[in-house]
């Protein structure tokens, strides 16, 4: 039988009647993204409380008695497990790339929609059994998002009993979930995308979070089995990672097991996992440029082997986080290199960002200041990364206040500036509603200037000697006084920067309600889901006939072209554009 | 255009902090001020490039901001552009990793000829080792450890006999000297860092890991712990001081070797029992504690502890702040045990002598107490009774106005101020948690109902 295409295959469309089919258990793939995103936002808005709360012991130490070093630890562990895996991997994937892989491939739905539903389900599960361990004797383990043994796992530390437990089996549950929602995703971009719709045609979007769901497939197990080892050992006393140790005066039962290893199970995939969150957030950063822009984004096909190259490279530099570690000094050299080498295909996608801004027509609407806030917070956050890579640099500045500004500028907020422009960029596809400009406006200012404010000093904290994960310096003879000033001040505009995220998600609830009417295509956007025949999309997404795709996704100010953007169904034939940004054939049909 | 303006004033006043704020490192004080080069090095690279990004957008922001009638250009690719941009970086990059691995060759290779020190660390205190007279260190294994081999050294390694042991107080490293530390771990990952000297290094429990450096600055610099090891992360200090070689050797003189404290004797009840009316006249004759003459409890309290305190108090580590009027009564008091043998014998007596529970005299909310207590039990355990393992003293029974007087004490570094009390140091960082004299009163109720 000769082989069919699935974008080919005659497809029945089995509408859901009743509400629960349609909102609940919906197996369609819309619906299950803005599941994804809600779960994911309100685990993410109980992270960033946490973080506030623990800004509040650094600001004003001795201040608040409701702060102690036992809820201390927990907030901060919380609140970077939460960020890092709850809102931001399951944001980017489970969330845009939901949304996003079937729509701009031209696609009905993903390719197991069931597996779909049951992926979000699962997640839910995953979260509710986190928050379950603030409600259990002890609380959440404090043994910092990184988690390692022994001390994870030992008295002194806390949650060391049932928190830790919850810790590790909610994340167990969590790659469960994403490896099918993952699996689902690979598949639908490798088999179910339209007629004419190559790899080298796919939006940089999707190319993004194709590589990042890849990666995860690959780096999520490394994780999955140094959870199940630790739980071993927490549980049945076995000795993975666990040496003979003396804890509180105590001779343990352990003995010959390497922390170590916990330490390189964990960082292969904890690198991997920061280009997780990063490349959906190069790809989307990229079409935002581009079409705010009206000009083709720089450069395509070295943006595409740029992250392929850099999803490549992240599972051989995990060791750039253990330099420190007691891990054998001469993997230094290896790992300094192949990190620094990394640079380049990243420096690339900078430039290449720049240079479609360069000769461009830009409008600063609210997705296009975020995604330029996202140049400036990458580059600065990718320029201190050379600093932790380069080995010997590395050692002075190792767990000191300079990584926390590292990490949060290149991976927290860089990638929340790619979130916020993404949500405002689709908002309209998504609702129907234009959100109101001013709010956006408010929100970008408030929160590109504030976060700059927050993590620019705490490198030079950094530089000082501050360390990490300290509840408070008392007295420490090498720090000025001055130490305690900056951290007030970095605590105030945090709490700033914390609460102006109210205002973004009213803007997104009120404009549901208020919201000017958007039209299908408001920015003029050549990408598939900017066609749908209804907006928000419906079941099934095309209506009778999918659209076939005859050019690449950045068609933009095209010399010659009666539009400054064609979108992809726009044939070689030749067709309209009508005034909504929807292509129309010649006679006035859909095309 | 306002992006743009603001764009330029975010580079310019990124450097202008960079050049004029007051944080930076703190000075070097040893052989790594190659790492201190590589780091301005990095810093111009990657500030250049800094600059240049970010101002080159803003101009285009200014420039080629939508303005009507204008179409932007068209231009997919520009390989010669592309080609020479990947060159460029790849020479930056090359001009940052290249002196970096030169640097990293160097920390790898211990020099010839290095002196030794091993930093040991738990939860949350440090100690140190020094090979002794025969320059090897002794092997040692943590089925060893006890409260006399708190080190865990093999008992019967002649190697380990004359290793020089530290416990408690500042480390000290010549000046000039090459020397590589061994870092082991009782418990958890722990890490040695001392900004000025720049290197730092994980302890893990199982290994025993390495860094080295030349110490070039005489002075006292801070040890901090900062790997994370749990509730008293923040707490985990000591000092490690660089002398020259006068001041270096009379300070080798005066340290134990593991085979005398392995020899120590246990003290003498009957000839403590002569010692001890003097002690007797104040904290009672059957060592129960006397709040008129603000003498506390000593019966029941731990051999360790006691002795701790009285040297303290003999070395001027205690009793010597001007707010501390009963520890300056004490320190003369202690100074009348002439010797160590001394001072074991009459804490041998004490420890004869029947533990009743001292009446309790400070009220509270035992409930919100409980709640405090539990990050204090987590060492001084669960009822009170205290652990030699995380040094701390036994609670339960003892005398509460007295321990209300010296939380507070030690909040306002009237006690654990010295800073060659590591011990009180750290409790002086905890005690602060408890913030106010009702959080005090509080835990000290609660304190009292525990057997």
């Amino acid at each position: 039988m000769a082989y069919v295409a699935i974008a080919d295959q005659v497809q029945e469309l089995h509408d859901p009647t009743t509400f629960i089919r349609k909102y609940i258990w919906s197996q369609d793939h819309k619906v299950i993204a803005i599941q994804y995103g809600i779960t994911a936002t309100a685990v993410g808005l109980l992270a960033l409380v946490l973080s506030g709360l623990m800004r509040l012991q650094l600001g004003f130490p001795d201040t608040f008695s409701f702060i102690d070093p036992v809820n201390y630890y927990q907030f901060i562990t919380m609140h970077g497990m939460i960020m890092v895996i709850y809102l931001l991997t399951a944001l980017f994937l489970g969330g845009f790339g939901n949304y996003l892989i079937p729509l701009q491939l031209g696609a009905r739905d993903m390719v197991f929609p069931y597996m779909n539903m049951l992926s979000y389900w699962i997640y839910l599960l995953a979260v509710l059994v986190l928050v379950a361990s603030f409600f259990i004797p002890g609380g959440p383990t404090g043994a910092g998002w990184t988690l390692y043994p022994p001390q994870a796992i030992l008295p002194g530390t806390p949650g060391a009993d049932g928190g830790i437990l919850l810790m590790l089996v909610s994340l167990i549950i969590f790659i469960v979930a994403f490896t099918m929602g993952g699996l689902n995703y690979v598949t639908t971009v490798l088999q179910a995308r339209t007629r004419g719709m190559t790899l080298m045609r796919m939006p940089l979007t999707v190319w993004g979070i194709f590589t990042a769901t890849d990666l995860g497939l690959l780096a999520f197990p490394a994780l999955l089995v140094s959870g199940v080892m630790m739980t071993l050992d927490r549980v049945l006393g076995t000795s993975f990672f666990m040496p003979a140790v003396v804890s509180m005066g105590e001779q343990l039962d352990y003995a010959g097991g390497s922390p170590v290893l916990f330490q390189h199970l964990f960082w292969f995939f904890g690198h991997p996992e920061v280009y997780i969150v990063a490349l959906p957030a190069f790809g989307i950063v990229s079409d935002l440029l581009s079409t705010h822009a009206r000009k083709n984004i720089f450069g395509y096909r070295m943006m595409v082997w740029a992250i392929v190259a850099i999803g490549g490279l992240s599972f051989v530099v995990w060791a750039h986080h253990m330099y420190v570690s007691g891990m054998n000094p001469y993997f230094g050299f290896f790992f300094a290199t192949t990190t620094l080498i990394i640079a380049i295909p990243t420096a690339i996608k900078v430039y290449n960002w720049t240079l479609t801004l360069w000769r461009g027509n830009i409008h600063l609407r609210v997705p296009m200041l975020f995604a330029i806030g996202f140049i400036f917070t990458f580059v600065h956050g990718g320029l201190t990364g050379l600093f932790l890579g380069n080995v010997i640099v590395d050692i002075p500045l190792s767990d000191t206040y300079f990584v926390v500004g590292h990490f949060h500028m290149v991976m927290g907020v860089a990638p929340l500036m790619v979130v916020f422009g993404a949500i405002y960029h689709w908002y309209p596809k998504m609702t129907g509603k234009m959100f109101n400009e001013t709010l956006g406006k408010i929100h970008f200012w408030v929160t590109f200037l504030g976060t700059y404010f927050i993590y620019l000093p705490m490198h030079y904290l950094g530089f000082l000697g501050v360390p990490r994960r300290y509840f408070a310096l008392g007295n420490t003879e090498f720090l000025p006084d001055s130490v305690q000033s900056l951290n007030a001040s970095i605590t105030v505009s945090a709490l700033i920067v914390g609460s102006v995220q109210l205002i973004f998600l009213y803007n997104l609830i009120s404009s549901l309600f208020k919201g000017k009417p958007a039209g299908p295509n408001p920015w003029g956007a050549t990408t598939l889901e900017w066609q749908t025949p209804d907006t928000p999309p419906t079941h099934g997404n095309w209506g009778p006939a999918l659209p076939g795709c005859y050019r690449w996704a950045y068609d933009y100010s095209v010399p010659g072209a009666e539009w400054d953007f064609l979108p992809q169904n726009f044939p070689p034939e030749g067709a309209t554009i009508d005034s909504d940004g929807i292509v129309r054939s010649t006679d006035g049909t859909p095309a | 255009m306002a992006l743009a303006v603001v764009l330029i004033l975010l580079v310019v006043g990124s450097v202008v902090f960079h050049f004029w704020s007051p944080w930076w490192f703190p000075p070097i004080a040893s052989n790594w001020g190659t790492i201190d080069d590589t780091i301005i090095l990095t810093f111009w690279v990657t500030g250049i490039v800094f600059i240049a990004v970010n101002l080159f957008m803003a101009v285009a922001l200014i420039r080629y901001r939508a303005r009507e009638g204008q179409k932007a250009a068209y231009e997919p690719e520009n390989k010669k552009l592309e080609l020479w941009l990947t060159i460029v970086t790849g020479v930056g990059v090359v001009a940052m990793l290249a002196p970096g691995l030169f640097v990293w060759a160097n920390f790898v290779q211990v020099p010839e000829g290095a002196a030794e020190f091993e930093a040991l660390g738990q939860q949350w205190h440090w100690s140190f080792r020094l090979p002794g007279k025969d320059g090897v260190m002794g092997t040692s294994e943590i089925a060893f450890v006890s409260q006399q081999n708190p080190f865990g050294l093999t008992p019967d390694d002649p190697d380990a006999q004359d290793d020089l042991l530290i416990e408690g107080d500042p480390l000290h490293l010549l000046i000039d000297q090459p020397v590589k530390m061994l870092l082991r771990s009782k418990d958890v990952l722990h890490d040695f860092a001392v900004p000025q000297f720049r290197v730092k290094m994980d302890l893990v429990p199982g290994m025993v890991t390495y860094a080295w450096l030349t110490p070039t600055a005489i002075g006292r610099f801070e040890i901090l712990c900062e790997e994370l090891c749990g509730i008293a992360h923040h707490a985990m200090r000591s000092l490690v001081v660089v002398d020259d070689q006068a001041s270096y050797d009379a300070w080798a003189e005066t340290l134990p070797t593991f085979a005398e404290t392995m020899a120590a004797v246990p003290g003498d009840a009957a000839a403590g029992e002569a010692l001890y009316p003097v002690c007797g006249a104040c904290h009672g004759a059957q060592g129960e504690g006397i709040q008129l003459l603000n003498s506390p409890k000593l019966s029941g309290q731990e051999d360790w502890y006691l002795k701790r305190q009285i040297i303290n108090y003999k070395q001027g580590r205690r009793g010597t702040h001007q707010d501390d009027l009963f520890g300056r009564q004490m320190a003369p008091m202690a100074a009348t045990l002439f010797d160590e043998g001394a001072i074991d014998n009459v804490i041998a007596y004490i420890g004869t002598l029947p533990d009743t529970p001292a009446e309790a005299t400070v009220t509270g909310d035992v409930e919100r107490g409980e709640r405090l207590y539990e990050i204090c039990g987590i060492c001084h355990g669960v009822n009170g009774q205290g652990n030699w393992g995380v040094s701390a003293p036994q609670q339960a029974g003892m005398s509460d106005w007295y321990m209300v007087t010296q939380l507070k004490n030690f909040q306002r570094d009237i006690r654990g101020g010295h800073p060659h009390d590591a011990f009180g140091r750290q409790m002086a960082a905890m005690a602060k948690i408890l913030g106010d004299d009702e959080a005090i009163n509080d835990v000290v109720a609660y304190i009292n109902t525990l057997q």
